[in-house]
């Protein structure tokens, strides 16, 4: 299996491995998003609760949650991987860069955005996935949307959720279309449509994960 | 109409590759409009050769807008401020009366620079000296119509051999990535059949030559295919990925 370690160690493989554990993160964003939006329903989380208890007994989504963080481990590490190595090949900077004459600011930005997510992401677990999972704080009387309504009530933990997602928006609107480069699918037939798939993908869950805490906060959902 | 320009250039001075260089300001005066960036850099070397002092060195060959010599980074972007085109091509209409101009050689730890804003690209040669070729027995050529290629993948492999290994994409890469060139010679010769042969083997070794190299990895910015003076598609990096991948599980 040398020749499949020499290929992925490669420059072109090491964009193989974020593209490929990209799309995955990309399908199980929609699964989250999807299943957080019942919040939506305002019948006081029954169904969204519900959601939950399956995916927290499921086996096969239990399999999947650790699949899961081996696919983050891997596309944080083989960022940060290309980000320090990208850094080394131009030693000296240059004094002028007009970037935006020739790129979108996100595009150039992804490690940036990357961080972002890492940290976000950081807060994010400690706030519900911990709280689930590695507590026994979780009762009839105290479930994960009531938990949901209790972070929520801070304005900073609010505006660091919003502001995590604005960070997703603009790291998707990049990853989902580059992912699909990365792969070899460039093709005039169905490339126009996987960037404007990719542009809707991407604002929807931005903005649907950013509604959710603005809506608690609010007091728009009960 | 002709139109005269008081200009001043801040122009990357380096001895050699073994010393750090600096920046060094020049007022130059009365620059035709009509001129080409070239010219106005072959008039302020004139005065600096009459005042005693040393010229600026840069790369120039057909001035033509085809050899791709003019490594020249114009105030941020490879070849100055107008797409596609060579810096021979870039007239002096395109700047403003009293502008300062910022030139530095492209900057990658794969293209050392030589003197001024002359670079050593020869980092290039040795990726298509490691496969940018078909091996062919000699003898007689054979009948053109024995290998019936289509219009489309005829004009295809025309516009990745449009590339003139100038270096653009490299200059314009926030990672020095080599993969819009490194592609554009795969891509030439994977889309004919006299090609298809050594494919598999081919995308490998130029791979694998370019990482050698010290080139960054591709973001997908788009920076190289904006910068590129002959138009060069991202669609050939694509097609370098199915080339390479596919020839990581099919090559012997």
């Amino acid at each position: 299996m040398a020749w499949l370690a020499k290929s992925l160690n490669s420059s072109l493989g090491k964009k193989l491995l974020m593209a490929i554990t990209g799309l995955f993160l990309i399908s199980f964003l929609l699964i989250h998003c999807g299943l957080n939006a019942t919040i939506f329903l305002n019948d006081g989380g029954v169904t969204f609760n519900e959601g939950a208890e399956f995916m927290a007994h499921n086996p096969i989504i239990r399999t999947m949650e650790i699949v899961l963080f081996g696919g983050l481990l891997l596309h944080i590490f083989d960022g940060l991987r290309l980000w320090f190595d990208n850094k080394k090949k131009r030693p000296v900077a240059y004094a002028v860069v007009d970037g935006a004459a020739n790129s979108k600011w996100y595009s150039r930005s992804m490690g940036l955005l990357g961080t972002l997510l890492l940290l976000f992401l950081i807060i994010h677990l400690k706030h519900f996935w911990y709280f689930s999972r590695l507590t026994n704080n979780l009762t009839e009387a105290h479930t994960l949307y009531n938990e949901m309504q209790v972070v929520f009530e801070s304005p900073i933990v609010v505006a660091i959720y919003v502001l995590g997602c604005i960070s997703l928006g603009y790291h998707l609107l990049h990853g989902f279309q580059s992912a699909f480069q990365t792969i070899g699918w460039n093709h005039p037939k169905y490339t126009p449509t996987i960037k404007a798939i990719g542009a809707i993908y991407s604002i929807i869950i931005a903005a649907a994960f950013a509604a959710m805490p603005i809506a608690f906060y609010f007091n728009l959902i009960q | 109409m002709e139109g005269h320009l008081n200009l001043t250039l801040k122009i990357w001075r380096q001895k050699n590759a073994n010393v750090a260089g600096k920046f060094e300001t020049y007022q130059v005066s009365g620059i035709s409009t009509d001129m080409s960036f070239l010219e106005m850099i072959d008039v302020l070397n004139n005065r600096l050769i009459e005042e005693g002092d040393d010229p600026i060195a840069f790369d120039h060959d057909c001035r033509e807008g085809i050899c791709g010599m003019c490594s020249m980074y114009i105030n941020g972007r490879p070849h100055g401020p107008n797409r596609g085109v060579t810096t021979c091509q870039l007239h002096m209409r395109s700047f403003q009366d009293g502008e300062t101009i910022t030139v530095e050689p492209w900057r990658a730890s794969a293209f050392p620079v030589i003197k001024d804003l002359v670079v050593n690209r020869s980092a290039f040669d040795r990726i298509i000296a490691a496969g940018g070729f078909v091996s062919v027995n000699t003898g007689n050529a054979q009948d053109a119509n024995n290998l019936p290629i289509p219009k489309e993948d005829a004009d295809d492999a025309f516009a990745a051999a449009a590339c003139i290994g100038c270096g653009a994409c490299v200059a314009a890469c926030k990672n020095a990535s080599a993969m819009l060139f490194t592609s554009a010679k795969i891509s030439q010769l994977a889309l004919l059949p006299q090609g298809k042969v050594e494919a598999a083997k081919r995308a490998e070794a130029m791979v694998a030559q370019m990482d050698e190299e010290g080139f960054g990895a591709c973001s997908n910015t788009g920076a190289c295919e904006a910068e590129c003076p002959k138009g060069i598609s991202l669609e050939n990096i694509a097609r370098m990925n199915r080339e390479f991948f596919s020839a990581t599980f099919s090559s012997k």
